[in-house]
């Protein structure tokens, strides 16, 4: 019987104190047990940063990769063994700075994983310069001068990219995020999370107070189910082409809300054929036994010989 | 038409049998361009016969075809390496396109249905060698195929692949000339001391350097074996030359080749829920691995320095041993692998010369050791296979042993003679380069060690195009 103890390790976590990496492990091994997935079926990869850490502190098997490279290595894994529930996680810094190629290539492949992005607009582990999600103009608190390059939108990028589940939660409202969690991994293809996270050591700008919205005069929270104004982002028919259009701009002027409210939710969603499909469209075999598990060793290689003579 | 016509003249003069002309121009007009065969066949024949009838005789050389004892076939060193991966289980081929590299992915391509190989082309080399990487950790054979440029951009993941232990990927690097885009579609044997030493930081990994098109078969399939035995990237190190030369030979032996996949933790190995130390401290370096979904097998891993179960650590006892665990895998190699296998030596114990070279210069200097050898200059030839683990004990013993040493290299600073220096202390006598791009012709190796040896210069650079 599996226990949500069995998704821990006894690793010592060096994160901040009140770090929102925090909420979004927790969130992790949640939504993992929740969905009944026996943790040696599951691999997780981060890429380097504080974010880089989380794989070793959730008891699957975990690879802590390279700075930005997490997705490639991700994908080589999932190909070879289908039946592995894969998550990769890593900070804004990670995948929409140094991993932006293996991002935006990811998302055309649309292989059937998860990936969690921990969104600060800083880099944390380096003490505090500008991430791609920061805005332009604005000036964390260790940085010299405001930021003087436009932010990048996660959610417009991976909707052009061609994710097919785009979302956006919180990392101090786990139980939101771990449904999100729990909905992207059951999603057939690529799905990106991207959590807005609070660093509560070099962003003093988009704090917890700040998404909380007491500085509003309304003191409302900024951030909003974007379900509760009617919104749908789920694509019914793949193979309208007008709708996946209308679904993909809706999500994309959405995803822009920025300021005093901030939708948070599934922008997009929509069921593609994944990589996997594909491959196993012009090799049926790769649908019905996982690489991993196929004898490949003793291939008959004369055919190929004969050919050439 | 005129050169038709010439064409037709030429193969009479060397008597060859006028069907294969005919077959041989049919083939060249196809499609739209069909009845155009019939018309230069007719033409060639105008010419063959012209000089049947009033050059009897003629010209001393004929060309007949020869009665083949062993059936043959035509082979170029792509698909000598890629019928090799199929037959050593790779299941995983990435690749990004780049000459000359594409056309062993292409091979791959064109076959992987019949063979279950996934083959993916990513968007640049570092997610090339990355998936590759985690394919390998993962339990399958995995390999990418590249270049130069390409491989440059993969110093950082081989990096992780070596730091991590993954049984792979074989990483196959076919040199074109650099630096930098260089000559891109000529050859060069211009990266020999990067791929030994790409990468920061000491990173233990194989290099294997195939002479010509049935090494490239036999080394990459060993490739494999070594990836998983000694959990660490191996790359083989082939050319341009190499790649696209098209070679007849026999059929090569391929269903007695034992496929070796290392030490496997297996779920009946383990125990149910306990911790896997992936990276147990072993007297030979290798740890046993398990693949992600055995139960019991769970491991971490990171390219942060780790301990036994692959979590971070700074350690400093632990740095030291972890460092000598994966460092010591390459002396594991360098004694299970014999000498034999490292290095190749043609011709008498005693000569008057020892040739020294690796890769694709292998047919041309066994070729012009024979015009050597006819002109009264008695040679041998030590051909240097595997770059690391090196044979520094093999190549101290033929290279002592010789008379005077001539080096032959296809790049311009003498990269193996620089290696052997440093493994070995000895520097070579006389060095004959290339570096235009072409590979070495059997004239110049004639030409290039004469001019060495005859006049004493230390180095002669050949530039025939």
């Amino acid at each position: 019987m599996l226990e949500l103890k069995n998704y821990r390790t006894q690793v010592h976590n060096d994160w901040c104190p009140g770090c929102g990496d925090f909420g979004i492990l927790s969130a992790v091994q949640m939504a993992l047990f929740e969905l009944k997935l026996e943790p040696h079926n599951v691999a997780i990869f981060s890429g380097i940063g504080c974010s880089g850490k989380t794989p070793h502190f959730v008891n699957t098997y975990g690879f802590h990769t390279l700075h930005g490279r997490s997705l490639p290595i991700a994908t080589g894994a999932k190909l070879a063994n289908t039946d592995l529930t894969v998550v990769a996680v890593g900070g804004d810094g990670d995948g929409f700075g140094i991993g932006a190629g293996h991002f935006v290539g990811t998302g055309r492949r649309n292989v059937d994983f998860t990936y969690v992005v921990f969104d600060n607009g800083v880099y944390g582990l380096t003490k505090g310069q500008a991430s791609p999600t920061l805005p332009k103009g604005l000036k964390t608190k260790s940085m010299s001068f405001p930021s003087i390059v436009e932010g990048i939108n996660p959610l417009a990028t991976a909707i052009s990219a061609g994710y097919t589940f785009v979302a956006r939660s919180y990392a101090l409202d786990v139980r939101h995020l771990k449904e999100i969690l729990k909905a992207a991994i059951l999603h057939k293809g690529s799905a990106l999370v991207d959590v807005l996270q609070t660093c509560p050591t070099y962003n003093d700008i988009n704090t917890k107070e700040w998404y909380s919205g007491s500085d509003l005069p309304s003191k409302a929270p900024r951030l909003y189910k974007i379900e509760d104004t009617g919104f749908d982002g789920t694509v019914k028919n793949p193979s309208d082409a007008t709708e996946v259009n209308q679904k993909k701009s809706q999500a994309i002027t959405r995803s822009f809300e920025w300021g005093d409210k901030i939708p948070i939710g599934i922008f997009y969603r929509n069921t593609e054929p994944t990589f996997e499909d594909m491959i196993a469209n012009r090799m049926p075999s790769y649908k019905q036994v996982p690489l991993v598990k196929q004898d490949l060793y003793n291939r008959d290689v004369t055919p190929l010989f004969e050919e050439l003579s | 038409m005129t050169n038709t016509v010439a064409f037709g003249a030429s193969m009479a003069l060397i008597d060859y049998d006028f069907d294969h002309v005919a077959e041989a121009i049919e083939q060249g007009f196809t499609g739209r361009k069909a009845a155009l065969g019939d018309l230069n066949v007719k033409a060639a024949k105008h010419g063959y016969e012209y000089v049947k009838n009033n050059f009897k005789d003629g010209f001393a050389y004929k060309l007949h075809p020869i009665t083949l004892d062993t059936k043959r076939m035509i082979i170029r060193g792509v698909q000598a390496v890629g019928i090799a991966k199929f037959r050593a289980g790779c299941a995983f081929q990435t690749y990004y396109p780049i000459t000359p590299a594409t056309d062993e992915s292409e091979y791959l391509e064109h076959h992987e249905k019949d063979f279950n190989m996934v083959v993916v082309q990513a968007e640049d080399e570092i997610s090339a060698v990355l998936m590759a990487t985690g394919a390998a950790h993962i339990g399958v054979r995995a390999s990418t195929s590249t270049s130069g440029p390409g491989f440059c951009l993969m110093a950082e993941g081989m990096g992780w692949a070596s730091h991590t232990e993954a049984p792979g990927p074989v990483i196959v690097l076919w040199q074109r000339a650099g630096p930098s885009t260089g000559l891109p579609t000529r050859t060069e044997q211009g990266d020999l001391q990067f791929v030994l030493r790409s990468g920061h930081g000491d990173v233990p990994r194989m290099v294997i350097a195939p002479g010509d098109v049935q090494e490239c078969f036999y080394d990459t399939f060993d490739s494999f074996n070594y990836a998983e035995r000694f959990q660490m990237p191996v790359v083989l190190l082939a050319d341009k030359f190499l790649a696209s030369s098209y070679r007849t030979m026999p059929i090569f032996m391929s269903r007695d080749l034992k496929i070796d996949r290392g030490q496997i933790a297996t779920e009946s190995s383990l125990g149910a829920e306990g911790l896997f130390k992936r990276y147990a401290f072993t007297p030979t370096g290798v740890s046993p691995r398990s693949t992600p979904g055995t139960r019991g097998g769970i491991f971490h891993t990171t390219g942060d320095e780790h301990d036994e179960f692959g979590h971070i650590t700074e350690n400093s006892e632990n740095r030291i041993k972890m460092m000598q665990k994966r460092m010591n895998k390459l002396n594991l190699a360098s004694e299970l692998i014999p000498d034999a296998k490292k290095t190749n030596f043609f011709g008498p114990q005693k000569a008057d010369l020892t040739i020294v070279g690796w890769g694709s210069t292998k047919g041309a200097i066994l070729d012009g050791m024979q015009d050597l050898e006819a002109d009264g200059i008695r040679c041998n030839f030590l051909q240097v296979r595997y770059m690391s683990p090196f044979p520094v004990e093999a190549v101290t013993k033929y290279v002592s042993n010789a008379t005077k040493t001539v080096l032959v290299e296809n790049n311009y600073s003498g990269q193996l003679g620089d290696l052997i220096r440093e493994k070995t202390g000895i520097a070579m006598d006389y060095r004959v380069l290339k570096y235009n791009g072409r590979p070495f012709s059997q004239n110049e190796i004639f030409e290039g060690i004469k001019e060495a040896i005859k006049n004493g210069t230390k180095e002669v650079v050949m530039a025939h195009a």
